[in-house]
């Protein structure tokens, strides 16, 4: 079941027939599973990555690191949440260390995240202190590399 | 205008010696110059990985260059290596080797079983193998003096060589049997069954078994069978292997070879005068590829199987019939339905739809009514490619009615 999950993490377009051939179990029981799995949330969307910086209309991104104060109950996760839920916060995680808070924020320009920082993220009480480090160029994401070539083809055409 | 003269011609004049000249060239090598001259061809003809060597592994490659490994190792290669690869071999296939005696580190397998069939055959002995089968087993045995004596393989024998048909083909001359499982080119593995079955053979009959495994590591469902892991022949069989295919090292030129030390001391003679030592800088990646590399190995081979059963089941969709391979990553569909040749089938294929496939016929006579597919491309490759096979088969079957 699991190759199932790995066969779309790795391209989401492929079809239950071709993945019931990779996995070699019937087109139904294929199907099911997937059903399943986006019901149940274990597939959260289907998405592409867009290489942006191609069509040169790249946003802004920063990623900012945030100290926050734990409240008692609920540790870091209402904080977390007050913070999540902007339309701007692209992705967060709690991380280990010296801040808590990880967030990746994406904005239209510098002036959309610095006023996101200033106006919501730093005046929230548990909010201690933030660090915002502008993205400068994209390597890697998602196990994806923007800047290698693509297909090269290093191999003979033919060999034995 | 020494080039123009005829094979025949120059063996005459002993120019070339009567051996090198008379042997028939590569059928692939034929075909490699045809295809060199058509553009976007999606190639099922390549026998190598589409995956670049695991980073961690080529990191190891480069760290070597810049502490400054450049020099020779020890003839039988680097200690440190021969002792990963004891161990290698010991928890995959639980045979031992020892690491001092018992292991030769060769630039390639095809080194590997040069050496061992210069090592061992005297003039005019013969040297058993299956067809269709690798391109250098005939050119290697005769070019080490010996005769290959070829033993037919089909779909009707899941295309591994029988025991009893090698059996009607032992003769005073008979040295050795030369297997190679997993197979190149029908993807064929051998059973533990079949195997004994040789095994059992060899014993009778004091007979070398050598056993190229370079595609051990590549099975889908089932479990390889290590030739001298079977009881009792660890002393007559010479196992030759390597991180080409397992750890996508292709370029890197990088095997070995494990046998009883009688063996490996007379392989390491020619070894040293021919070859001194495999490269530094690879041998040190091959030890990083023993050590950390086996989620590399596990993950191509599930990429593998998935490509493998795609391909396998759209040729026989598409009336290509195909055996299940089990193994390496070919699969050796039959042509025949198309009532062409494999040699016409696979020119006819690359001019009309830019498909390349290697003719059966270039793994010897036994491979004619066949076509080698390697399935070691992108998935969206193999689609393609399939889906012109789809329609070139269907134009061939309206042509021929």
């Amino acid at each position: 079941m699991k190759e199932i999950f790995e066969i779309l993490e790795q391209n989401a377009r492929a079809t239950p027939e071709q993945i019931s051939t990779m996995v070699d179990k019937p087109v139904s029981a294929v199907k099911k599973i997937i059903k399943q799995a986006e019901k149940d949330g274990t597939i959260l969307k289907y998405k592409a990555i867009i290489n942006w910086p191609k069509l040169e209309k790249e946003d802004i991104w920063a990623l900012i690191e945030v100290r926050v104060t734990p409240q008692r109950g609920v540790g870091f996760d209402a904080i977390a949440e007050r913070i999540y839920q902007f339309p701007e916060v692209y992705s967060a995680y709690l991380v280990s260390g010296t801040y808590d808070l990880s967030i990746l924020v994406r904005g239209k320009n510098m002036q959309e995240i610095s006023s996101f920082v200033a106006e919501k993220l730093a005046p929230l009480e548990q909010v201690q202190s933030s660090v915002t480090h502008f993205l400068l160029k994209r390597y890697k994401e998602y196990g994806e590399t923007f800047h290698l070539p693509k297909e090269t083809n290093r191999r003979l055409p033919i060999t034995p | 205008m020494l080039n123009t003269k005829s094979p025949a011609t120059e063996a005459r004049d002993n120019l070339i010696s009567q051996k090198v000249a008379t042997l028939p060239p590569s059928g692939i090598r034929k075909f490699f110059d045809l295809l060199s001259s058509v553009e976007d061809v999606i190639s099922l003809s390549i026998g190598e990985p589409d995956f670049v060597t695991p980073w961690h592994i080529r990191e190891a490659g480069i760290y070597s260059l810049e502490k400054g490994y450049t020099m020779y190792t020890s003839n039988s290669g680097m200690p440190e290596l021969r002792q990963e690869l004891a161990s290698y071999l010991e928890l995959h296939y639980g045979v031992s080797y020892h690491p001092e005696h018992e292991i030769l580190i060769t630039t390639g397998s095809s080194e590997g079983l040069d050496l061992v069939l210069r090592a061992i055959i005297n003039p005019g002995d013969e040297v058993i193998i299956p067809n269709p089968c690798y391109v250098a087993y005939p050119a290697d045995i005769i070019l080490a003096g010996g005769v290959p004596i070829i033993v037919p393989t089909n779909e009707e024998t899941n295309f591994v060589i029988r025991a009893t048909d090698i059996e009607a083909r032992i003769t005073k001359q008979t040295k050795a049997i030369l297997i190679g499982y997993p197979a190149n080119p029908t993807g064929a593995v051998m059973s533990k069954k079949e195997a004994d079955a040789i095994a059992d053979l060899a014993k009778k009959h004091d007979l070398l078994v050598i056993s190229d495994e370079i595609y051990a590591r590549l099975v889908y469902g089932v479990e390889h069978i290590c030739f001298p892991s079977l009881p009792g022949m660890k002393k007559r069989t010479i196992l030759i292997s390597g991180f080409s295919k397992s750890h996508a090292m292709t370029g890197w030129r990088i095997g070995y070879v494990a046998a009883d030390h009688r063996f490996i001391q007379a392989l390491t003679k020619i070894h040293q005068y021919t070859m001194l030592c495999a490269p530094t800088m690879t041998q040190m990646a091959a030890i990083e590829a023993l050590r950390n590399g086996e989620n590399d190995v596990e993950k191509m081979v599930q990429e593998y199987n998935r490509r493998r059963r795609f391909m396998v089941k759209r040729l026989n969709e598409i009336g290509l019939p195909c055996f299940e391979p089990k193994g390496a990553f070919f699969a050796f569909p039959s042509i025949k339905a198309t009532r062409m040749n494999s040699e016409d089938f696979a020119e006819k294929l690359l001019l009309e739809e830019k498909v390349a496939v290697v003719p059966g016929l270039a793994f010897g006579p036994c491979g004619e009514g066949f076509v080698r597919c390697c399935y070691a491309t992108s998935l969206p490759n193999i689609e393609e490619a399939l889906r012109r096979m789809d329609r070139f088969v269907r134009k061939s079957r309206l042509r021929s009615e």
